[in-house]
């Protein structure tokens, strides 16, 4: 069991490594040639290829959902913006209204992708407080995403109660979630909280699915990069924070205000572990974050060099395509294994995580022996401390 | 940066999708999936053991009627040979019991014929006695007819008596 997830964790650090590698080297290439076609921006605006403004474009959140510029207008889904200030109450409306930044509507005006509160004279109004409440893109994307995957898990719950999968060979849908349903019960959620797994069991299949399913939809070309997003890992991050803190036993917290350590090494230990019960969720929120965000980056930024080359030359432009495309091709298969390995890493670590809190003593008994080593007769004693 | 704010909206839409998702997955799909496939792994699993229990008692079974034939075949064998003994031993009987009464009745026989024998020679040693006697008197009676020849006959017998 152990040596099985040792092998999940190589694979997912090779599968990340080799993704960092990758981006590395491409944002070195970017970088090097994104100097000069900064430069060139500069002087020759009018060619009109800002790649800063197309990759975080692409990447960050906005309130309408843009596919295409023509020389007619950009072609887009208009969503709703709601919008909240205590000076101003609820307004809602179509982010049409906007005309992409260019016109102010109820007192309000897009600026930069934000929606920023004016005055009578269309300057920006700083004294209002606005919150954003807005159905974008991402919102708009992650409900659809989450409509399929409720449907797709009711149709699937509907079948095993009426006994297809029961007595009977799962068919269809069945077969494409059950194998993931058993992984996640058989790797994840029983290796790391043993017999308790079933309290934990929804969330962790909630949680996975849920991250997964946000994965695939933001790999379909012209979607929103939804798990890129530091507010949704942050949410995800939270809850993990407030599970595993709840969950946490007399043991585990007698650990952070009491580590089992010699008494001069406690004054910082105590700290550290204190530290650690929020470096653990963060780390699952910037981990998500970033990965998601740097592959959806990396692809926009190779197709961008197609144009940034272009810039300099058309030959150097279509000469440099193939290339392009080729590593765009190479690193998009790539992101579609990262959302697997993500969903399954923020997955697997929240089951960590909680079967530490939840960790009975003897357990934590022999991780100590084998930390500690020479302190072992120490350790004992002050695990029994403990108990007691 | 922009990149780095987590924004309001957002936050609050991720965090009602994950509850509300959470809340109908957790009441209304998870239960029925997990329970139907714990169901069926322990029914493949009991139907498994039933099947290597089955199996055991089939070659359970086998052995049994395997040895059950042996035996049956070993009392037929033995049965055979009680049967063809007894009836050995029937006929060897049935021609001792027959020669035996033969000889009784052709001793029986032998003595009855015998007897009649000996009562025939008997019988036949009467009668010819009497015809003897018959012929005899009758020999004597024409013999002794006159007187003369009756007194000759006395001397003669007399004379053969010798007076000592």
């Amino acid at each position: 069991m152990a040596f099985k997830s040792v092998k999940f964790l190589l694979v997912a650090a090779l599968g990340f490594s080799s993704l960092l590698y990758s981006g590395k080297t491409i944002a070195q290439e970017n970088h090097k040639e994104a100097t000069p076609s900064e430069a060139n921006h500069g002087e020759e605006k009018k060619e009109g290829f800002d790649a800063q403004e197309v990759i975080f474009g692409h990447v960050l959140n906005a309130h309408e959902f843009h596919f295409l510029d023509l020389p007619s207008g950009p072609v887009t889904i208009p969503l709703p913006v709601i919008l909240y200030s205590p000076e101003r109450g609820f307004t809602s409306f179509m982010s049409s209204k906007f005309e992409h930044g260019q016109a102010v509507y109820e007192g309000y005006k897009l600026v930069d992708g934000d929606v920023k509160a004016v005055d009578v004279s269309g300057n920006i109004d700083e004294a209002v407080t606005i919150y954003d409440l807005s159905l974008t893109r991402n919102v708009v994307q992650m409900i659809l995403a989450l409509i399929v995957l409720v449907w797709i898990m009711l149709t699937i719950a509907k079948k095993y109660k009426g006994g297809q999968g029961v007595t009977s060979a799962p068919k269809g849908m069945q077969n494409m979630i059950e194998p993931v349903f058993t992984f996640i019960r058989d790797e994840v959620a029983k290796p790391n909280l043993g017999h308790k797994y079933e309290k934990y069991f929804p969330y962790l299949l909630t949680v996975f699915f849920f991250i997964l399913i946000n994965n695939i939809l933001g790999l379909v070309p012209g979607t929103a990069n939804v798990t890129g997003n530091i507010a949704f890992t942050v949410v995800l991050g939270v809850i993990s924070f407030i599970v595993i803190t709840v969950s946490g036993n007399k043991h585990y917290w007698g650990h952070i205000v009491n580590p089992p350590v010699p008494f001069g090494i406690k004054f910082i230990m105590v700290p550290v572990e204190i530290l650690g019960i929020f470096t653990k969720p963060i780390a699952l929120i910037v981990r998500l974050f970033a990965n998601m965000l740097a592959g959806h980056i990396i692809i926009i930024c190779l197709i961008s060099l197609i144009f940034i080359f272009g810039n300099i030359s058309t030959g150097i432009g279509w000469g440099f395509s193939p290339i392009s495309i080729g590593f765009a091709t190479f690193i998009y298969l790539i992101e579609v294994l990262v959302a697997f390995i993500q969903a399954f890493i923020f997955t697997n670590l929240t089951a960590v995580f909680i079967g530490q809190a939840i960790e009975e003593t003897h357990h934590a008994d022999d991780h100590h022996h084998e930390v500690a080593g020479g302190e072992k007769v120490t350790t004992a004693h002050y695990d029994d401390a403990i108990i007691l | 940066m922009k990149l780095l704010t987590p924004e309001f909206g957002l936050l609050i839409w991720t965090l009602v999708a994950f509850l509300l998702v959470f809340w109908i997955l957790a009441k209304f799909a998870f239960p029925a999936i997990v329970k139907g496939l714990k169901e069926r792994e322990e029914s493949i699993s009991d139907a498994l053991a039933t099947a290597d229990r089955v199996k055991a008692e089939m070659a359970q079974l086998k052995n049994e009627n395997e040895a059950l034939m042996a035996k049956a075949r070993e009392e037929r064998a033995i049965m055979i040979k009680d049967a063809k003994e007894a009836s050995d031993k029937m006929i060897s009987e049935a021609k001792d019991k027959a020669k035996s009464e033969y000889d009784r009745i052709v001793a029986e026989a032998q003595q009855a014929i015998t007897q009649q024998k000996n009562a025939a020679l008997t019988d036949v040693k009467n009668q010819v006695g009497n015809l003897v006697i018959e012929v005899a008197e009758k020999v004597l009676r024409k013999e002794l007819a006159n007187k003369a020849e009756q007194e000759n006959y006395i001397m003669q017998l007399a004379d053969a008596v010798k007076l000592n």
